[in-house]
C-alpha cells in the first residue's frame, strides 16, 4: 500500500529535555516500543470490527449450514441431529424437482439478464447525454430499485393475472387475452423476468453511467474529429471503456439471479408460490431450498441445498473469470 | 457530451442521490426485518397485563368482541391480537419461535392438521391444560387429537368443521334439479358418487359457463376426511398409498376433471372467489366455516340464491378446526390459560359463531340459542345449527399423522394438475406419491 502520508516511523518524538537519565532512557525504549506496537496492532484494530461482523453473520452461519447439511435436522426439533454425512446432498442430487429449480433459476437468470443490461446500457447512454433535468431523470431511474421486492411482486402480480388481470386485459383488445401467465412453463418465466427487469434495470443504469462519466472526454473529442458517429463512438469508445464494468454488473446479476426468491414466491402466492407452481414451473433455487426447509421442515437438504447454489455460484465465478481473461487478453 | 453544471447544482445532485439511496437501501432492510418486534411485550409495572393471542385466518374473537368483552370483565387484562392470514406461514414462524423460545406470544392458535406433529415433538413447551379445561365438555374426539400418551393435553378445541354441501338454488334450478333442501340430501343420499351423477345430470342442462362444482380436491378432501383411517395408521406409519379412502377419494377426483364436472379452481384463491361472484360454479362442500367465505365473496347480489344441505353419504366428515395453547416461554402462563379456557367455553364459541359461522367444539354450545336456532338469511333461512351438530354427531374419530395437512396439499396440487391441464391420473399419482415421500422425509 503505497501512502503519501509518511508513516509513524518517520516521526521521531523530540527529546524533551537536554540531561538524559536513565530512568529517562528506559522510558524512552518503553515509549518507542508502545509506538512500533501502536504502528503494527492498529491497523487490525481498525479492521476488526469488520472481522467479527463477518464472522458472526457471515462465516459461522456459512459453516453452520454446512454442519447442518450433514445431519438430518427436522425443524419440530431442532436440538435432535443425527448424522447422515452425504445423505443429504444424495437425496438432492436425486431429486428431478432439484434439477427442474436448476434449469428454471438459469434460464430465468438468462431471460431477466440479458434485456436487463442492454436495456441498462442503452438508458446509461441517453443519461450521459446533455440532459434537462437530468437528476431527475436519474432519480426517476432509480425509483423502481427503492420500491420492495413485495410489492412490486405484489403489483405485477396483479397485472399477470389470468382472470381479470391487466395484462390479459390490454391484450384482450387484440384477441390474445386468455393467457394464464402464471401456469405456463415459458410465460410464468417471461413474468418473473419482467419484475425482476423492472426493478434493476435502473440499478444497472447507474453504474454503467458513472462508468461512463469516467472516461475521458479527450476520447470523444479525438474521435469525433476522426469523424466518427455517436454510435461508432458508443460502439468504439464507450463500450471497450465500460468492459470491466460490464463485467461487474453480470457477475452481480448473476448472483442476484441466483437468488431469486421474492418474485416466485409471490407470483400466485399461498402453496402454489412456495413450489413455484403447480408444476414447480417457475421454482429457483432459493424457493426450492424455502420450501424444503420452511414447508416441509428438513433443515438438512434445505442446508445442502444452500451449498449447493454456492457451489454452482463458484462454478459461474469461474467461467466468468476465465471469460474476462480471455476478453482482456484478446482486447490487448 | 459532458455535462455542465455549477457547483450548486452539483451538491443538489449529490444530496438527491445520496437521500434516494438511503431511502433504498432503508426499504430494503426494513423489506428484510420481520413484523413480529413486540408481541412479546406484557406485564407492567401497575398490575396490568397485556396478553397477545397469535393466530391465523378468521379466528373470529375479534368479530364476536370477545377480547372488549374479556376487558370489561378483566380491567386490569388488555388482549391484543396478532393473526396471520395465511396458516402456511404462520406455522412455520411458530416452529422457529418455539424453537429459540423467544417471539411467542402467550396464546397460540394451531390448526388440526398440525396437532399431531406439535403433539409429538413440542407437548413440553405446552401448558397443560387437562387440568384448566374439562376435555368431556368437547366432542368426543376433539381433545383427543391434542392429548399426549401420558395425558397431557396441550391445546383446547376451538371451532370444528361439520362438512355439508351449499349449493347455487338458481343454477340447480336451470340445470332441471330439484331446489328443495330434504329433495336434493335425498338425491346424494348414497354417497360421493350419487354426488357425481347428480353432476352428470346438472352437465346436460346446465348454463354455458358454468360447472356443478368448483375443485375435485374439495371433494376429495371431503372424501377422505370422513373415513376414520386417512394418511397414517394407528402405529404412526405413512400409508396413505395403500388407504382405501384416500383411493377413493383420488379415484372420484380423477373421474370428475375426466367429466369435466369441475372448474378446477383452487379454493380461496382470486379466481375462485371471482367464481362465486359470477356464480359459475353449482356446489361447494360446504364446512361449517366455508358458509361465511361464500357468503362474503359471492356477495350481496347472490344472496339467498344459495342453500345448504347435508353431504353425500352417510358418515359425515370434519374438516378444519383449530386449538388455542398456550406457550411454557409465556410471562403469564397463569392467566392465558384462564383466557383460553375462557375462549372455548359455550357462550363463547356461540358467539363466534355466530359472528363468523365457525362451528363450536364444546358440546355446550349446541344447546344455546345461538346456535341450535341459527338460521342463515344468505342460504335461504338454512337452519345450519341444526344440520351442522346433527352432522357432528356421525364424525368419526379419525388418525391424525405428523404431516397430515402437507400430505393433502400435495395431493390437492396433483389434482389440480388433472382438472386444470388434463394431467393424466397415473402420471399426477406418481407426481404427488414423489413430493408426499420428500414431505414425509
Amino acid at each position: 500500500m503505497a501512502t503519501s502520508t509518511p508513516t509513524r516511523d518517520a516521526y521521531a518524538p523530540p527529546p524533551r529535555g537536554s540531561q538524559h537519565t536513565p530512568a529517562d532512557a528506559r522510558r524512552q525504549t518503553w515509549r518507542s516500543r508502545l509506538w512500533r506496537f501502536d504502528d503494527k496492532a492498529s491497523p487490525y484494530a481498525y479492521i476488526a470490527p469488520f472481522f467479527l461482523v463477518f464472522g458472526a453473520f457471515g462465516l459461522y452461519p456459512l459453516v453452520y449450514t454446512g454442519w447442518i447439511a450433514l445431519h438430518r435436522v427436522e425443524m419440530t426439533g431442532m436440538n435432535q441431529m443425527e448424522w447422515v454425512g452425504w445423505d443429504n446432498f444424495d437425496r438432492i442430487l436425486h431429486d428431478s424437482e432439484f434439477w427442474t429449480a436448476v434449469s428454471n433459476t438459469f434460464l430465468i437468470g438468462v431471460m431477466s439478464t440479458v434485456p436487463q443490461l442492454l436495456v441498462a446500457l442503452g438508458l446509461a447512454h441517453l443519461l450521459n447525454y446533455k440532459l434537462r433535468a437530468s437528476t431527475f431523470w436519474r432519480t426517476v431511474v432509480l425509483t423502481p430499485y427503492a420500491t420492495s421486492v413485495a410489492s412490486a411482486a405484489l403489483v405485477f402480480a396483479l397485472v399477470f393475472r389470468a382472470d381479470g388481470g391487466l395484462l390479459n386485459w390490454a391484450l384482450h383488445f387484440v384477441g390474445l387475452g386468455d393467457t394464464n401467465w402464471a401456469n405456463g412453463h415459458w410465460t410464468s418465466k417471461i413474468a418473473i423476468s419482467v419484475i425482476v427487469i423492472w426493478r434493476w434495470t435502473g440499478y444497472n443504469t447507474l453504474i454503467y453511467l458513472a462508468a461512463m462519466q469516467a472516461v475521458p472526454s479527450d476520447l470523444y473529442e479525438a474521435a469525433s474529429l476522426d469523424g466518427a458517429s455517436r454510435w461508432q463512438q458508443f460502439r468504439k469508445v464507450t463500450i471497450p471503456s465500460l468492459r470491466p464494468t460490464i463485467l461487474f454488473t453480470i457477475v452481480i446479476s448473476t448472483i442476484g439471479s441466483m437468488q431469486l426468491f421474492g418474485e416466485p414466491l409471490l407470483l400466485e402466492g399461498g402453496t402454489l408460490g412456495a413450489t413455484g407452481g403447480n408444476e414447480n414451473q417457475y421454482e429457483t433455487l432459493s424457493v426450492y431450498l424455502y420450501n424444503y426447509g420452511w414447508n416441509l421442515g428438513h433443515l438438512g437438504p434445505a442446508a445442502a441445498v444452500a451449498w449447493a447454489m454456492l457451489a454452482l455460484l463458484l462454478i459461474i465465478a469461474a467461467v466468468n473469470w476465465l471469460i474476462g481473461r480471455f476478453v482482456r487478453t484478446s482486447a490487448v | 457530451m459532458r455535462i455542465t453544471r455549477t457547483v450548486a447544482g452539483r451538491s443538489r445532485r449529490v444530496a438527491v442521490l445520496a437521500t434516494t439511496g438511503l431511502t433504498a437501501s432503508a426499504l430494503l432492510l426494513t423489506g428484510c426485518s420481520s413484523d413480529d418486534s413486540d408481541s412479546n411485550e406484557s406485564s407492567e409495572a401497575n398490575g396490568k397485563i397485556t396478553l397477545t393471542v397469535a393466530d391465523f385466518g378468521q379466528f373470529g374473537y375479534k368479530e364476536a368482541g370477545l377480547f372488549a368483552k374479556y376487558h370489561e370483565l378483566h380491567p386490569n387484562i388488555t388482549v391484543k391480537e396478532d393473526t396471520t392470514a395465511d396458516e402456511k406461514v404462520y406455522y412455520p414462524k411458530l416452529l422457529q419461535q418455539l424453537n429459540s423460545g423467544s417471539g411467542l406470544a402467550d396464546v397460540q392458535g394451531l390448526e388440526v392438521g398440525r396437532i399431531k406433529e406439535l403433539v409429538d415433538t413440542k407437548a413440553d413447551q405446552f401448558a397443560d391444560l387437562s387440568k384448566v379445561i374439562d376435555v368431556n365438555e368437547f366432542v368426543s374426539w376433539k381433545e383427543k387429537q391434542a392429548t399426549t400418551a401420558d395425558g397431557k393435553v396441550i391445546g383446547a378445541g376451538t371451532d370444528i368443521g361439520p362438512m355439508s354441501l351449499c349449493y347455487n338454488t338458481e343454477l340447480f334450478k336451470k340445470a332441471g334439479l330439484p331446489t328443495d333442501r330434504k329433495e336434493v340430501a335425498a338425491k346424494i343420499s348414497g354417497g360421493w358418487e350419487d354426488y357425481l351423477k347428480l353432476g352428470e345430470e346438472f352437465k346436460k342442462k346446465a348454463p354455458a359457463g358454468t360447472y356443478f362444482m368448483d375443485s375435485a380436491s374439495a371433494m376429495y378432501n371431503a372424501v377422505v376426511s370422513s373415513n376414520a383411517k386417512q394418511y397414517y395408521d394407528e402405529s404412526g406409519k405413512a400409508v396413505y398409498k395403500d388407504s382405501p379412502s384416500v383411493q377413493q377419494g383420488w379415484n372420484l377426483a380423477a373421474e370428475a376433471a375426466d367429466k369435466k364436472l369441475t372448474q378446477g379452481l383452487a379454493q380461496f384463491s382470486d379466481p375462485w372467489k371471482a367464481a362465486l361472484r359470477k356464480s359459475t360454479m353449482a356446489t361447494v362442500v360446504c364446512p361449517a366455516w366455508m358458509a361465511g367465505q361464500i357468503s362474503v365473496n359471492a356477495g350481496d347480489a347472490n344472496k339467498g340464491k344459495w342453500d345448504i344441505t347435508t353431504a353425500p353419504g352417510a358418515t359425515a366428515a370434519n374438516w378444519g378446526g383449530s386449538f388455542l395453547g398456550v406457550p411454557k416461554a409465556g410471562k403469564n402462563v397463569d392467566e392465558a390459560t384462564k383466557l383460553v379456557k375462557w375462549l372455548t367455553a359455550p357462550e363463547q364459541q356461540a358467539a363466534v359463531f355466530k359472528a363468523i359461522g365457525s362451528f363450536p367444539s364444546n358440546k355446550g354450545a349446541y344447546e344455546l340459542p345461538d346456535v341450535k336456532t341459527a338460521t342463515l338469511p344468505y342460504f335461504n333461512d338454512a337452519p345450519i345449527g341444526q344440520i351442522y351438530a346433527d352432522e357432528a354427531k356421525s364424525i368419526p374419530e379419525t388418525i391424525l399423522g405428523p404431516k397430515d395437512a402437507a400430505i393433502k396439499d400435495t395431493i390437492s396440487t396433483q389434482i389440480n394438475n388433472m382438472e386444470q391441464r388434463g394431467t393424466k391420473p397415473d402420471d399426477a399419482w406418481e407426481a404427488a406419491t414423489k413430493a408426499i415421500d420428500k414431505v414425509i422425509g
